[in-house]
């Protein structure tokens, strides 16, 4: 039996749909507000259509990076029903890694200085490639620390303690990596593996030269945002191959099902566990080091905002469904493009935490989520 | 009788609390009067951690070059200068309870510091309730020294210049000497230094009849400014007045030139700092306290002393920022006051510094009836990887 979660009568079981009394104000409220924010943007995009697809390509390339965090949020929500709010700094750690990766080890040269012979782009591609794999490698060990000590030990504990647990990892991986023996209380420059070219379209696709303003109208994007577009794809792509075609993704789907069930088909629900914790954080390593070499400047607290606001892509999405954590992150970096360009940069964190408030008064299951099925 | 027990050990336990109080209060007054028999505490507050470490390290070592000056010397008075160093990490609530720390438990009379208005305010307001004198070198918004009736607040004074006439020098320069008509203004509105800035430039620019083609804010943690670069590009200024600290000049101009962008940006003094990125600064200007550039005996004799004193990670002599200038500045418009009061008496000290006159590095300084002093501005331009002194103006 399907328990319906629209506004029924709490506590009567199949009863007929009645309205609660004031109903009607809140939902014409919120079409209200629906219709504004179209106008807005309607008259926007005809007004400016190059500095609607401006703020469109920024939403991208924000949305693609929340989308790789969102992964593990929704992920170990199906599993284990918890969410790790210290996925974001586990994302924090891995732009750290790469800083240090780069500026202090020089890593991004290795391949110059193994191959001096090498051609220069082949070696920075491989060099920044290796920092990435260095940082997602260091984000999985740390996401599998995090599980083994602090949350497997909660697993059959009420959900609340783990929730609490996981606020206090977040916490001690920030102000731990406050510390200036660990990193820095500081706010770091971020030194990139590779350097970062823009171009710009207007009549056909022209390399932005220092020093030459593009024409007014053209629309620039640089290869960051091609590179986050990519990758943030092939995670997709990685993910649902991994999920639907191997026999680890079907564990994992099965033990997000019912978990003493998978265990008594044989699975090994730890490992499975564990295993959905270090994908979810390699993802959110690759999306720390892609923010940090866009947005250039890190600090400890750096995952806080996005950790959050790919908690809020992941509900918005459904939590727990897969194609709708990328939805929910696209979703979300649009609104904080626009809102950073239409209404004033400072309000995109108002608006995104709007957005949570929407979605769980709204459609608490999120878009692509189902009702929590009765088992029967 | 277990009631009684409870009882019992409840109010010993209430006792030994009530007479440990008194005997640690009494302690720290001993203390501080015994400190100062043969000894001056100052206070220091500087930003060490946070988003602008190099201000605090700058002003923290100019302060501490002039400390020790003064100690070799003999002290001030023939009493020694303990420096009392806090991080305030130029944030209103750090540095608090950092003034709170040195005034109640170390019981300093006098203060240097903190180094960013939005902290100097909160700071300036306990100094002032409290009795303690405090010179900020650095602090440039014009509500550090006065009240909003328009009076003077008692005890505190700063070392440098005020927004009101930076913000002006820096729009009377974009407009006359760089010609521009049309500005963009950046404004961090949470930010009492940059909105003071902001505000007096779009005054002076719309009394000069230029036009303000667009305003954008944006918060001190933003990393991402592709949005105001667009509407930048959209509203085609000839100038952009971006007067925050080196931090957020670092962001905006890197993704700025990474867009393509090529129009002159217009700062204040927060852009002086051994960490701005010269390659993104580039083609920028900066209003400033000094330069190291200028010649004049001052500063020829502070470069030396600041190299021997200060060397950088590669073993080279640092060359001081303004920063540096202003805390040495700062430090030793303290110490002359107390040596020309005779006493470790904070309202004699307060008429010193009313009528001083001291030659300093970052000019000569002399202070006028808000407790600011009238002192020159330096332009500075970004241009190849080195900042370069473009002219002065005088008040």
């Amino acid at each position: 039996m399907q328990f319906p979660l629209s506004s029924s009568k709490p506590g009567i079981p199949g009863a007929i749909k009645k309205r609660a009394p004031l109903a009607w104000v809140g939902q014409s409220f919120l079409i209200i507000l629906a219709i504004i924010v179209v106008a807005i943007l309607g008259t926007n995009l005809v007004k400016d259509p190059s500095l609607f697809a401006q703020y469109f390509i920024s939403g991208l390339q924000l949305g693609f990076v929340y989308a790789m965090i969102a992964l593990g949020y929704t992920m170990v929500y199906g599993i284990v029903k918890l969410i790790n709010f210290a996925h974001g700094d586990v994302f924090m750690v891995g732009a750290f890694v790469s800083y240090y990766c780069v500026a202090r080890f020089q890593l991004h040269m290795w391949p110059l200085n193994v191959f001096p012979s090498m051609s220069v782009g082949l070696a920075t591609i491989l060099g920044s490639v290796s920092v990435i794999l260095i940082s997602m490698l260091v984000c999985v060990v740390l996401a599998v620390t995090i599980e083994k000590v602090a949350y497997k030990p909660l697993r059959d504990a009420p959900r609340i303690a783990a929730l609490i647990t996981a606020i206090g990892v977040s916490f001690f991986l920030e102000y731990f990596g406050a510390l200036s023996f660990v990193y820095t209380p500081r706010f770091i420059p971020y030194e990139r593996p590779f350097p970062v070219t823009a171009w710009y379209i207007q009549d056909g696709i022209h390399k932005v030269v220092a020093g030459v303003s593009p024409p007014a109208g053209a629309i620039t994007f640089s290869n960051i945002f091609l590179i986050i577009v990519v990758a943030s794809i092939i995670v997709q792509i990685v993910l649902q191959y991994l999920v639907r075609r191997t026999k680890m993704g079907i564990a994992m789907r099965a033990t997000s099902f019912d978990k003493a069930a998978a265990r008594l088909m044989g699975i090994n629900v730890d490992n499975v566990i564990s295993f959905t914790f270090a994908i979810g954080a390699a993802f959110a390593g690759l999306g720390g080091v892609l923010y940090a070499i866009a947005y250039s400047s890190i600090w400890a607290q750096l995952g806080i905002l996005p950790g959050l606001k790919a908690f809020i892509a992941a509900v918005l999405g459904g939590i727990g469904s897969i194609p709708g954590a990328l939805v929910g992150a696209l979703i979300m970096g649009q609104a904080e493009a626009m809102t950073m360009g239409f209404i004033s940069t400072p309000m995109r964190d108002a608006v995104a935490f709007t957005i949570l408030i929407l979605v769980l008064l709204v459609r608490p299951t999120g878009i692509f989520g189902e009702p929590e099925q009765e088992k029967a | 009788m277990r009631k009684l027990r409870i009882f019992s050990v409840l109010i010993l336990a209430v006792m030994i609390l009530a007479a440990c109080a008194p005997a640690g209060g009494s302690d720290a007054g001993d203390d501080a009067s015994s400190a100062s028999a043969g000894e001056i505490k100052v206070g220091v507050l500087v930003p060490l951690s946070g988003q602008v470490s190099t201000f605090g390290v700058s002003t923290r070592d100019g302060i501490l070059l002039a400390v020790n000056q003064w100690n070799e010397k003999g002290g001030v008075n023939g009493m020694k200068i303990v420096p009392i160093i806090e991080d305030g990490q130029c944030t209103p609530d750090p540095a608090v309870n950092a003034a709170n720390k040195v005034i109640d438990q170390d019981g300093v009379h006098y203060i240097l510091g903190e180094v960013c208005s939005k902290a100097v305010i909160p700071v300036s307001e306990i100094a002032s309730a409290k009795g303690v004198l405090m010179i900020t070198p650095t602090g440039t918004a014009d509500v550090i020294t006065v009240n909003p009736d328009g009076t003077a607040k008692p005890y505190v004074y700063r070392a440098c210049f005020n927004d009101s006439f930076q913000g002006a020098v820096g729009a009377a320069f974009a407009f006359d000497n760089l010609g521009a008509k049309k500005a963009f203004l950046m404004t961090d509105q949470a930010n009492d230094y940059v909105k003071g800035l902001s505000e007096t430039f779009k005054a002076t620019w719309l009394e000069k009849g230029g036009e303000i083609v667009g305003e954008a804010s944006y918060t001190s943690k933003d990393t991402d400014f592709s949005a105001i670069i667009a509407q930048i590009k959209d509203a085609n200024p000839d100038v952009v007045y971006l007067p925050d600290y080196y931090n957020i000049v670092n962001l905006v101009m890197k993704q700025a030139k990474e867009a393509g962008l090529n129009i002159p940006f217009v700062g204040g003094d927060g852009w002086d700092s051994s960490d701005l990125d010269l390659a993104a600064a580039d083609g920028g200007y900066f209003t400033n306290h000094y330069s190291p550039d200028i010649q004049s005996p001052e500063v020829t004799k502070f470069l030396a002393d600041y190299g021997a004193a200060y060397k950088d990670d590669t073993g080279n002599p640092k060359v001081p920022d303004a920063l540096a200038a202003l805390g040495y500045d700062g430090a030793n418009m303290l110490f002359t006051a107390i040596q020309t009061a005779g006493v470790d008496d904070v309202d004699k000290v307060a008429e010193a510094l009313d009528n001083i006159e001291l030659v300093g590095v970052s000019g000569t300084i002399t202070i006028d009836e808000f407790h600011n002093p009238i002192k020159d501005l330096t332009i500075l331009a970004v241009k190849d990887g080195k900042i370069n002194f473009e002219t002065v103006v005088k008040p």
